[in-house]
Formats: C-alpha cells, sequence, structure tokens
C-alpha cells in the first residue's frame, strides 16, 4: 500500500543499527584493532591513502574498519575527513632522488648506481595458498638484506639519460602554485600537474585498465619502466615567519618513471619521453598504469593523434575518480518513480499509437 | 512571520523565532565540531559568489569548488551545499525527493540540516522559506521570498549531444542550440512526439537553454515567471546555475508540435485532486493500480481539509 514510503525515519535509524552489527560480526570473534589493520593490511591502508589523498595511516585504517573493508567507502570517509582540514601550506616539492629506497628496479639497465634492490614484493613469489598462515603465530626467519649505505646515491634512472639528451628533460620549475583540484574546479584543458593530480587519487581499477589499455594498441606509447622505486621521503616546509625548510616527517612513497618512444618532429630530435607514476605507500601497479596514462594523455602536447580513450582528458579526468563514479552509479537505486512515471506514460502512449496503425494496416489488408 | 504575506527572507538576528519547531536533536550550535551547516565559512562565500554570478547571468552554468560532502555524489551534495551557503538560522527548511517529504533521501538531507544547523524544518510547502527538491516542483505555487533548490545530475542539456565539455561551453557562448533542435524534431520524426519526459529542455530569459533538472516535463510551466528564486547545485559536475524570479523559462517546442505536459486520466486517489502529478502505486500482483498525488503535503493537506 502507499505506507510503503512512510516511516522513512525510523528505517533509516534501524539500518544503520543493523549496519554497525553486520560491521562488527560474530561477537565470539576477537574485533580488529586499528593498529591490526594498519600493520597487516598494508597495502589496502596504502591504498586507501592514495584515493583518500590522505597520508595518514591510522585514519585509513580506522576508515578500513568503519567501512567493513570496503576500499571506496573507506576512501569516501577519509576524503570526508580531508575536505573539513584547515590548509597552511604547500610543502617544497619532495626529492625522490634522495630516497630510502626500500625496493628500486629497472627493466632498461641490468647494473646502474644504486643497484637493483627487489625488497618485499610479490613479484617472484609462487601463488600458492599458504595454509601455514591459517595458523597464527608462526613467526618467519628474517630476512638478509644488505647493509645500505647512507652516503651511497641513488640516482634516477631518467636523470642518467638525461645526462646524454636521450630523455626529454624534467620541465623546469616555474614557481608557479601547483592547482589543487580539490578547491578549484578542473577546467579544460587540465595541465599535466593536475592530470597527474587526478590520476593519483584516481581509482586504481579504472586507472589500470586504461593504462592496458595504452599498451594493447589504444593510443600505445612503447613503455618501458626506466625505474620504479619505494621507499621513504622527507616532507619539508618552509614556515613564513622562518624562512626556512622544517622537517615535517617521512612518508612512503611508490615512484614510477616509465619511459617512452618519441621519433622526435620538425622541432624536437629523436629521444625518449617519459610517462609518471607517483602514489602514497607502496602500489607499483598504480603508479605504473598512471605513468602510462600519463604519457597517453600528453599525445597533443607531443604532436600525436588523440584518438583513443586514455589520451582524452575529458574522459579520463571525468571518469577516474571513484567517488564521483560510485556516486553517480549508485544514485540509480535512489527513488526515481516520478521520472518513471513520465516514461511510463510516453511509452504506453506510443504503444497505443502502434497497436492502432498496426490495426488500420491489417484492416487494410483484409479489405483489399 | 507566518502571517506575512509571504515567508520572508530571514532577518539577520540570530535568535530563531520561539514559535518554531526545532529538528530533533538540534541545538543551537548545530553539531559539535563542525560550522553553523557544516560547511566553513570560506566555503560559503565561494558558493554564495557563484550563486550571485548565477542569478546574474540566468541559466549559464557557473562553475564551482565543489565540496567533498559527508554524503556520496548522486545523493544531492550540489543542492545540500547550496542549501549550506544560503541557510540562516531564521530559515525554515523543507526537503523534498520525488515530491516527497517522507522518502528516504530527504528525510535524511532534512536530518542533516537539523543536526548540523538546528534550523526549523517543515513539511508544509507554504512555511518553507527554503525548500531543498530532488525531481520535483511543488504543486502549491511558491510565492516571492521563497527559494528552491534543485539538485542536479547532468547540469549540462547538451551533454547527451556532446560529451565534451570543452564543445557543449563553445555551443553555449554561441547560443548555438541547432543539435537540440534537431534531436526533438528527430524524435517527432520517429515517434510523432518528441520523446523527452523530463529534464526537458528549457530556454531562460531568451538566452541559455538550461537543463531542467530530472523534474517530470509536467513542473516545466511552473518554472516560468516564478515568483521565487530558482537555484540548481551539480555537485559531482561542479555547476550551480539560477533562474531569478519573474525570468521567462520557456520549454523548447515547435509551431506545429507545441510543448505539451503529461495528462493523468484519474484524479489521486487520496485527495481526489486532478491537474497534480500522480504517481502509479501497484498494489497487487494481478494488475492493481492506484494513482497517487507525488506531493505529498498538498495531498495530506486537502485529505485533513476534507475530514474537517
Amino acid at each position: 500500500m502507499y505506507v510503503a514510503v512512510k516511516g522513512g525515519e525510523a528505517a533509516i535509524d534501524n539500518a544503520h543499527r543493523l549496519l554497525a552489527e553486520a560491521r562488527r560480526g560474530d561477537p565470539d570473534v576477537p574485533e580488529l584493532t586499528v593498529a591490526q589493520i594498519r600493520e597487516q593490511m598494508a597495502l589496502l591502508v596504502d591504498r586507501v591513502m592514495a584515493e583518500g589523498s590522505l597520508y595518514d595511516p591510522d585514519l585509513a585504517a580506522l576508515a578500513l574498519k568503519q567501512a567493513r573493508g570496503d576500499v571506496v567507502e573507506a576512501v569516501f570517509l577519509v576524503r570526508a575527513y580531508r575536505t573539513t582540514l584547515p590548509r597552511f601550506g604547500a610543502s617544497i616539492p619532495v626529492d625522490t632522488g634522495a630516497m630510502a629506497v626500500a625496493r628500486r628496479v629497472s627493466a632498461t639497465f641490468k647494473d646502474l648506481p644504486g643497484g637493483q634492490v627487489l625488497g618485499p614484493t610479490f613479484d617472484y613469489t609462487h601463488r600458492l595458498i599458504d595454509f601455514a598462515l591459517a595458523a597464527e603465530g608462526a613467526t618467519e626467519p628474517a630476512a638478509e638484506t644488505e647493509p645500505r649505505d647512507d652516503a651511497s646515491t641513488c640516482p634516477r634512472v631518467t636523470d642518467l639519460l638525461a645526462q646524454d639528451g636521450l630523455i626529454e628533460p624534467s620541465p623546469p620549475d616555474d614557481g608557479a602554485p601547483a592547482g589543487d583540484l580539490t578547491r578549484e574546479p578542473v577546467d579544460y584543458p587540465a595541465d599535466r600537474a593536475l592530470r597527474l593530480q587526478a590520476l593519483a587519487r584516481g581509482d586504481e581499477g579504472f586507472v589500470l585498465g586504461l593504462g592496458y589499455s595504452t599498451q594493447r594498441g589504444y593510443g600505445r606509447t612503447h613503455p618501458f619502466v626506466g625505474e620504479i622505486r619505494v621507499g621513504d621521503v622527507a616532507v619539508e616546509f618552509v614556515p613564513e615567519e622562518l624562512g626556512f625548510p622544517v622537517p615535517l616527517g617521512r612518508i612512503r612513497l611508490t615512484e614510477c618513471q616509465m619511459v617512452n618512444q618519441f621519433k622526435g618532429s620538425g622541432t624536437a630530435p629523436p629521444q625518449f619521453t617519459r610517462g609518471y607514476g607517483l602514489t602514497f605507500g607502496q602500489s607499483e601497479r598504480k603508479a605504473m598504469a598512471m605513468a602510462l596514462v600519463d604519457r597517453a594523455l600528453r599525445a597533443e602536447e607531443l604532436g600525436e593523434p588523440v584518438v583513443s580513450p586514455a589520451q582524452d582528458q575529458e574522459f579520463v579526468l571525468a571518469h577516474c575518480d571513484s567517488l564521483q563514479a560510485t556516486g553517480f552509479v549508485e544514485h540509480l537505486k535512489l527513488p526515481h518513480y516520478v521520472d518513471f512515471q513520465a516514461e511510463l506514460e510516453l511509452v504506453r502512449r506510443l504503444r497505443a499509437e502502434f497497436e492502432q496503425t498496426r490495426d488500420r494496416a491489417e484492416m487494410q489488408k483484409a479489405a483489399e | 512571520m507566518r502571517d506575512a504575506p509571504y515567508p520572508e527572507r530571514p532577518d539577520p538576528s540570530p535568535q530563531p523565532s520561539p514559535e518554531r519547531e526545532r529538528g530533533p536533536g538540534a541545538s543551537e550550535a548545530g553539531e559539535a565540531g563542525y560550522n553553523f551547516a557544516y560547511l566553513d565559512e570560506g566555503t560559503k562565500r565561494m558558493i554564495r559568489r557563484a550563486i550571485l554570478k548565477a542569478i546574474a547571468v540566468p541559466g549559464y552554468q557557473v562553475p564551482f569548488a565543489s565540496r567533498e560532502m559527508p554524503m556520496p555524489y548522486g545523493w544531492g551534495t550540489g543542492g545540500v551545499q547550496v542549501t549550506a551557503a544560503i541557510l540562516g538560522r531564521a530559515d525554515v527548511l523543507k526537503v523534498i525527493d520525488q515530491g516527497a517529504d517522507d522518502t528516504t533521501n530527504a528525510v535524511s538531507i532534512r536530518r542533516f540540516f537539523a543536526r548540523t544547523s538546528g534550523v526549523a524544518t517543515t513539511t508544509r510547502t507554504t512555511e518553507a522559506t527554503i525548500i531543498q527538491t530532488r525531481h520535483r516542483i511543488p504543486e502549491t505555487p511558491l510565492r516571492e521570498g521563497q527559494i528552491l533548490v534543485y539538485q542536479v545530475p547532468i547540469p549540462e542539456p547538451l551533454r547527451f549531444l556532446e560529451p565534451r565539455e570543452t564543445e557543449t561551453r563553445q555551443l553555449h557562448a554561441l547560443a548555438e542550440y541547432g543539435a537540440m533542435h534537431v534531436k526533438l524534431y528527430e524524435d517527432i520524426s520517429r515517434h510523432g512526439h518528441i520523446a523527452t519526459t523530463y529534464a526537458y529542455p528549457v530556454e531562460v530569459a531568451g538566452r541559455y537553454v538550461m537543463d531542467p533538472s530530472p523534474t517530470p516535463k509536467f513542473d516545466n510551466p511552473k518554472m516560468d515567471q516564478s515568483p521565487a528564486l530558482q537555484l540548481f547545485g551539480a555537485g559531482r559536475e561542479r555547476r550551480i546555475y539560477a533562474v531569478p524570479p519573474y525570468t521567462s523559462v520557456r520549454s523548447l517546442d515547435f509551431e506545429d508540435h507545441p510543448f505539451r505536459v503529461q495528462e493523468f486520466t484519474e484524479p489521486c486517489a487520496l485527495c481526489g485532486a486532478s491537474g497534480h502529478y500522480l504517481d502509479e502505486v501497484v498494489t497487487d500482483d494481478s494488475g492493481g493500480r492506484m494513482y497517487v498525488c507525488s506531493d505529498t503535503d498538498i495531498c495530506e493537506t486537502r485529505v485533513a481539509e476534507a475530514a474537517r
């Protein structure tokens, strides 16, 4: 009956209580702590920080707990919190060349200054379920790592290539303040800094799919992984009243420098070009996909035809945000019965007219 | 204030008039730890600037720095931001979804403002100073001083003809709306009718073609020369636009195919009204249907009056 739409308030309250119960699960099973999530679901926490655009492992872990492990929902919680935080300024650019690397691999050179550092990676694990993990409390033997000489530098592969002019140089810092797409609406065409910002907080799955599409020929960029590095960098800030940088802390980042073919043009000699990816925490998949898409989005700048989705910045930037996408897709479950009624009326009318025409035609045929 | 000829815009005094009902759990200051009506004052100022520009250029979509709200995109974040930016302590807020005050999302948004601002809320169209809506315009004619805030999913009326923002912006600048007319013409040639039943495009003040939000075209005539201010907020798409009071709003049509609204053959089964937009309610699994007003306020008022 019509009362079906009544009582929304009580229904909402009860739904929230049910949600709280479902979140907790079986009360006989010990409750997860935020620290457990932060330490043992670290890559999930990293993803929530990256797409939430907020570096705070504890908050991301708490959001995951509240969201019952739903990544997009956790990102949502972090973003809604982030938007209320005051902005007191921008840090000076972090120096990934000075990163304390936990992992660093190059696919373009067998060996290079700083070396190849495998670090914690799934890359060469055999994906066999480890049933021993189900028995808790087991301790693994400690890993043997080579002590790293703090003085040993780990220059970026792209910097090595740049010495010979083989790769385009990094664009010089023009000193202009970086835009902030969370504070200003994107005005198309968006510059590269804004595009990278959008990709950095973009949905990992969407960016991954787009990056993959470039490899399969939809905007091919002939990529090589110049280098991936994962590690900690210092964040420094220059307070106006001091005038010199003070360290705020360290954050873990994943950086991917993709090296791509470029045949040159009338004005530029043949040289390699770059695609760039950077994420909070450890997320090589995201950083690599981001670098592929970044390079694809530079098509116009490099005089390449824009023919594929990954090269189309309006397509990529307008659809890469998981919150915007999930919001608009999921809003379809909200009531639409007013619009549906309008469509019902039209379809009924069109069908009645269709039948009239058909009946008339049949009568005419019978008469002939 | 209720006896005034029309609900006045609230006076700036911070004290709400005592006779108004307060939302459940509402406090004078609103939710602890958050600013009045959730948004910080800097954000409100930014949104108000966009609103003023939108009012100055009727039907033009003004980009604004939409914030991430504590409710999902698609749930009315644009409308919520507009309402938050214009809400004063003495305002009386009504929220409807599908014309009804008691649909879950309307309840949720009304509670959000009751909780974060402590303003009085109402379900009565005549009592409200601000009405936030999704998909309907109330049947009760609006009056001067009232503000209708629409939640908008896709603000760009040309989006389905041209997906690119860079292109549509240019089309608007040149008032190049031929494609829209061709689309409507193609409908007529294929179906004998313009097959757009909601979000039916309108021309505002003789200049910009505007999406009225997904209201049924039944409601389009109510927008024309309305004494109320109409504000449109699209959060995900980051646009605000407006129709100032007493502005012409014309539904696009052709001389030989004039604009027509939906007609219902039956009156409302609850209040007996005809000429209202009706919801079709399925009453059993053997084809039983009843038609009732989508605007719950006017329906309940009529039922109550009839009982008296």
